[in-house]
């Protein structure tokens, strides 16, 4: 089991507005917000390599009318430097018509043999790659071009408002060939050859929207994690619900429907425990007509399992009890490495909230910031 | 050809300044002499399907070009306006 980090926490913000770095004292219990980075632009995801002594924070990046990019920094955030070529799809031949990244969503470093390389996934959804750092960047042909891709997808004008996105890439700690990703609106994909082939993997999802609510493919997950202990454990919060997989078993097992009203199993954010598998928590919105995704009645709580979705436990203690109408999107929650474990999260309305005993009591560390997108604790 | 170019605002991390020269017989041309002066800055207007983005327009000595193949002139002014809608 990996040892429990300790000292000062560090959060990388993304926001409809630019990014922030908030970093804690060693208590956890006092926050300092760094001077805003890219003002005005959208930042959906920002991510600090995990591996080894380095120090490269990637963000992904859309400034206004402008084309998306990656920025990269190698001093912790004090100087950025645009990608010499940001993801782009290829050329399409004369006479067909093609598509173009609209903005980059999620990103990831690759496998811990592999420095200085990296996943992103955009929207339109494709899975790119970059072996330079983030630097440049080049299409995932595998998943891209599969001959069943165009089952797979969700096409760019169909989908969420801000357009369908590839997420939750994951790469097996145990193995660099062995990956994940999500389609929303096209499920979970896994590949065991570093991407030169995939194959979806979502037998046992039950998505109503769809008429054949059991399809092989086609369902939301909003997000998915892999537990870095226990990579053979995957727990997914779907569109239609809260699931855990055992790899072998190779089937998912509904964990939400036992959450009590009117709190239900439609969120969007899930985040795992960094030791223990069993221990998971969720962010509940009110998945009721017409899709409010706020927190229900106006009373925030997200809730711990710790036997792997055989019961909940709600953790409300600190946040205000009534109107209070948080909406927190998926890449919106992360925790941290320190024991007990810290869990932290940003709303649509600029807030972040920690909690530093394992979501038993929250606290709001900053109220004025932009639409949060993403919060990760580096 | 040589012209002049007129920068808006976002591209301007890019250009340091609102005016800079480039040189070309076409757009295309004229964009890669822009981005072989100031990296990364094609990309930014000009999608990998070789598309102006949306909201963003390419005027030529006052008139609004959308092909990149339009052929240039020398001392022609070429705008690139970025529109200023957002929230």
């Amino acid at each position: 089991m990996a040892k429990a980090n300790s000292g000062a926490v560090i959060l990388l913000i993304g926001t409809r507005k630019g990014a922030f770095i908030v970093k804690s004292d060693t208590a956890r219990r006092q926050w300092k917000i760094s001077d805003s980075m890219m003002i005005g632009a959208v930042v959906n995801d920002m991510c600090q390599d995990h591996r080894g002594n380095r120090k490269t924070i990637l963000m992904c990046a859309r400034t206004g009318h402008l084309g998306p990019t990656i920025f990269r920094s190698t001093d912790g955030g004090k100087k950025w430097n645009e990608a010499t070529k940001p993801p782009a799809f290829p050329k399409a031949p004369e006479g067909e018509k093609g598509i173009s990244v609209h903005h980059n969503f999620f990103i990831t470093p690759a496998h811990a043999s592999e420095p200085g390389v990296w996943y992103v996934g955009t929207s339109p959804q494709g899975l790119f790659r970059s072996e330079d750092d983030g630097a440049s960047w080049s299409p995932v042909s595998g998943f891209n071009d599969h001959p069943r891709f165009k089952e797979w997808w969700n096409p760019p004008d169909e989908g969420p408002p801000d357009g369908p996105t590839l997420h939750s890439i994951m790469i097996d700690p145990r193995d660099a060939k062995h990956m994940y990703l999500c389609l929303s609106g096209g499920g979970v994909f896994e590949s065991r050859d570093k991407g030169n082939d995939w194959y979806p993997l979502n037998k046992g999802l039950v998505s109503d929207f769809l008429t054949d609510p059991t399809a092989e493919v086609g369902h939301d997950p909003h997000l998915m994690r892999m537990h870095p202990e226990n990579p053979e454990r995957l727990y997914q919060q779907n569109h239609c619900g809260v699931y855990r997989m055992d790899r072998a078993r190779a089937e998912w097992v509904d964990i939400g429907n036992n959450l009590p009203a009117p709190y239900s199993d439609h969120s969007y954010p899930i985040v795992l425990h960094p030791r223990d598998p069993e221990t998971v928590w969720i962010f509940p919105l009110d998945g009721s007509f017409p899709l409010g995704r706020v927190s229900p009645n106006g009373k925030p709580a997200a809730f711990v399992s710790r036997n792997a979705g055989k019961t909940w436990k709600k953790l409300a203690k600190g946040f205000p009890s009534a109107h209070a109408y948080f909406s927190v999107k998926r890449q919106a929650m992360d925790t941290d490495a320190h024991n007990p474990v810290g869990v932290y999260l940003g709303t649509t309305g600029g807030e972040i909230w920690a909690s530093r005993d394992e979501g038993e009591a929250w606290s709001r560390v900053t109220t004025s910031l932009p639409e949060i997108y993403s919060v990760r604790a580096a | 050809m040589n012209m002049q170019i007129h920068i808006p605002t976002p591209l301007r991390t890019y250009t340091k300044k609102n005016i800079v020269d480039a040189r070309g017989a076409t757009l295309t041309e004229l964009f890669a002499d822009l981005d072989r002066q100031f990296p990364g800055i094609r990309f930014r207007v000009i999608n990998e399907q070789d598309e102006i983005r949306e909201h963003l327009k390419i005027f030529v000595n006052q008139n609004n070009v959308a092909d990149l193949r339009a052929p240039l002139q020398e001392n022609d002014r070429v705008h690139i306006i970025a529109a200023i809608s957002g929230g």
